[in-house]
């Protein structure tokens, strides 16, 4: 695959005479209004869609009594929903939650690389029997509903004594079994050149010496895509918290904004937002501060 | 015995030590796991004494059950309407963006911005409000003089909340239409204008052939996806796939069945048959992939 053309290739509209793609050069419209039209219609999609969540970060600065039956961003600038979600000595503590999730998270991320670059760094690189089955039931389990694995895999943690602890949600990113990130990693390894491993064989590396000093450190780009959608797919997970997390001390931040809907009623939709949009920072944080690496990789290999 | 075999066995060993980790998750948490959810489909188990077989009992009352049916059409419905939904709105947008226009960059972040968040719980809380009976849908509405109850509250059009919300994450789809886009080789475009083919002709015999494997990827993981999303549907019913089971969506019941009424073999009959329609419907489409999916011979 080849990757996506970088944005400097796009030269803005009204200063070339030869686009792209020769489908505007026809019209003898004025290029400039052409533009201008574009990017209106563009910023006003931009706006429907993300209306809304602008809407929730303003109604979470507001008093309770003000945050639904608005349609407009304003009113009185309150951050009592954000402490009183935050406060240790309230009924739901955040705190808590957002914690337990980033432990959760981080655990996650770091077990996924470790199971995927080892298994991708064999299929890769070595040779060896059955190799050629293995790949395949590999590329078999990329597309398997979680479901079908589901009961038995509560039942068998449930049966070790794992219920309401983290090791369900954390142990099978260390056996690397998200069959996609393993293979994201063999796809990036395979086009690391060969001859830096026969190099370093020649200098007395042995295969775990080739592992940790020549394909770790170039295949950084496919690690940190395995670690900012490890770290997406686990602060976003939804059902194996509900499925193994019982007691609330260990609840993650979905658990607890699902919570906060069913104990409370409309009377403390202030925190509930405050907490919601929260809870959404670490994502788009994340996202921001990688977002070329991240919509590229998109591109490129096919993660959602 | 020569160096070459010892050093492709000792190759082999150092292979398996790589994957050992790999290996001890394919079979305990994934294979071993879907042969046990298989055996389980036939038998009766709660958790708390042995499983009982029961043969084929587990599939004869799924088919006579009125809310497994229910799950079915409503998560047919579900699948149905949103997915095409979703790659006509991404091909859209994705064909509209893909020109020279200056912030790309930052217009395909902020498109791609609801997929990021789209299955988290925070917007599942948000969507019941925007879609309630004073949320900024009916807002909106009615500022154009049209009033409306709550759409979550309302069982004919709560499913159409959840399509929304699908459609609403179309940018990651987006995201990849154009990347393909971007690549489809420009001096195509040149010799049909050459030719006098119109927007039209372009579209159809350029455009389409060209991006036909990205349509086949997006349509194969959207579907497989929508079959499977969970969140939303939860949380917005409040864990009940209502109301009045119209939001009850497969994976919703399955849950139910299995986690909250412990009728784990029931549970694992559904999933069972979940595999097997994906997979029928994964299987239907590379057989037809043939007849329609263009692979461009400079490429590999």
């Amino acid at each position: 695959m080849t990757g996506v053309r970088p944005d400097t290739d796009l030269v803005p509209a009204a200063q070339t005479t030869t686009f792209p793609m020769g489908v505007l050069t026809r019209r003898n419209r004025n290029p400039v209004i052409k533009a201008i039209a574009r990017h209106a219609v563009t910023i006003a999609i931009v706006i429907v869609i993300l209306y809304p969540v602008v809407w929730m970060i303003a109604a979470s600065f507001r008093p309770d009594g003000q945050i639904i039956g608005r349609l407009g961003l304003l009113g009185s600038f309150t951050t009592a929903g954000y402490r009183h979600g935050w406060a240790p000595d309230s009924s739901l503590h955040f705190s808590r939650f957002f914690l337990n999730s980033f432990v959760i998270a981080a655990l996650s991320v770091v077990g996924n690389i470790f199971g995927c670059t080892l298994a991708a760094y064999a299929f890769a690189r070595l040779r060896f029997p059955a190799k050629r089955i293995l790949f395949g039931i590999l590329l078999a389990t990329l597309l398997l509903p979680y479901q079908v694995t589901l009961v038995p895999q509560y039942i068998l943690f449930a049966k070790l004594h794992w219920l309401n602890t983290y090791i369900p949600l954390v142990l099978p990113r260390f056996l690397g079994v998200d069959a996609f990130f393993v293979f994201l990693n063999v796809q990036f390894i395979r086009a690391i050149p060969r001859e830096l491993d026969q190099a370093a064989l020649i200098d007395g590396c042995s295969s775990w010496g080739i592992f940790r000093r020549i394909i770790l450190p170039l295949s950084l780009p496919a690690i940190g895509a395995t670690a900012m959608f490890t770290f997406i797919n686990s602060w976003n997970d939804f059902l194996g918290p509900l499925l193994y997390l019982s007691n609330p001390s260990k609840y993650t931040v979905p658990l607890g904004l699902n919570l906060f809907i069913d104990s409370t009623g409309t009377s403390s939709l202030g925190s509930l937002f405050a907490m919601a949009t929260l809870s959404l920072v670490p994502l788009i944080g994340f996202f921001l501060a990688s977002q070329r690496l991240l919509v590229e990789g998109i591109s490129t290999t096919g993660i959602k | 015995m020569s160096t070459a075999v010892r050093a492709r066995r000792r190759e082999a060993l150092t292979a398996y030590g790589f994957l050992t980790p790999w290996l001890i998750g394919l079979i305990v948490i994934t294979i071993g796991p879907m042969l046990a959810s298989l055996y389980l489909s036939f038998t009766q188990y709660d958790l708390i004494s042995a499983p009982k077989f029961t043969g084929l009992t587990n599939l004869r009352n799924l088919f006579n059950d009125p809310q497994f049916w229910t799950s079915v059409t409503v998560t047919l419905r579900y699948v149905v309407i949103s997915v095409p939904l979703v790659l006509a709105t991404s091909l859209l947008v994705a064909l509209f963006l893909n020109r020279a226009i200056r912030f790309l960059g930052l217009y395909r972040v902020l498109f791609y911005l609801p997929s990021l968040i789209g299955s988290s719980v925070a917007i599942a809380i948000l969507w019941r409000v925007v879609f309630g009976a004073d949320g900024i849908v009916n807002k909106v509405l009615a500022l154009v003089g049209l009033h409306h109850d709550s759409w979550i509250g309302d069982p004919s059009t709560s499913l159409y909340t959840l399509i929304a919300l699908n459609m609403w994450a179309f940018g990651g789809t987006m995201v990849i239409f154009l990347a393909g886009l971007r690549q489809v080789p420009t001096n195509l475009y040149e010799a049909a204008a050459v030719d006098g083919a119109g927007w039209w002709a372009k579209f159809w015999h350029i455009t389409l052939p060209g991006i036909s494997p990205l349509i086949f990827f997006n349509l194969l993981l959207n579907t497989v996806h929508a079959f499977q999303s969970f969140t939303s549907a939860y949380v917005i019913s409040g864990g009940n796939g209502g109301p009045a089971n119209s939001t009850l969506l497969y994976t919703v019941y399955l849950y139910q069945r299995g986690f909250v009424d412990f009728r784990m073999g029931y549970a694992a009959a559904m999933a069972w048959l979940l595999l097997i329609v994906l997979a029928i419907f994964t299987a239907i489409l590379f057989a037809t992939s043939r007849f329609w999916v263009h692979y461009r011979g400079d490429e590999q």
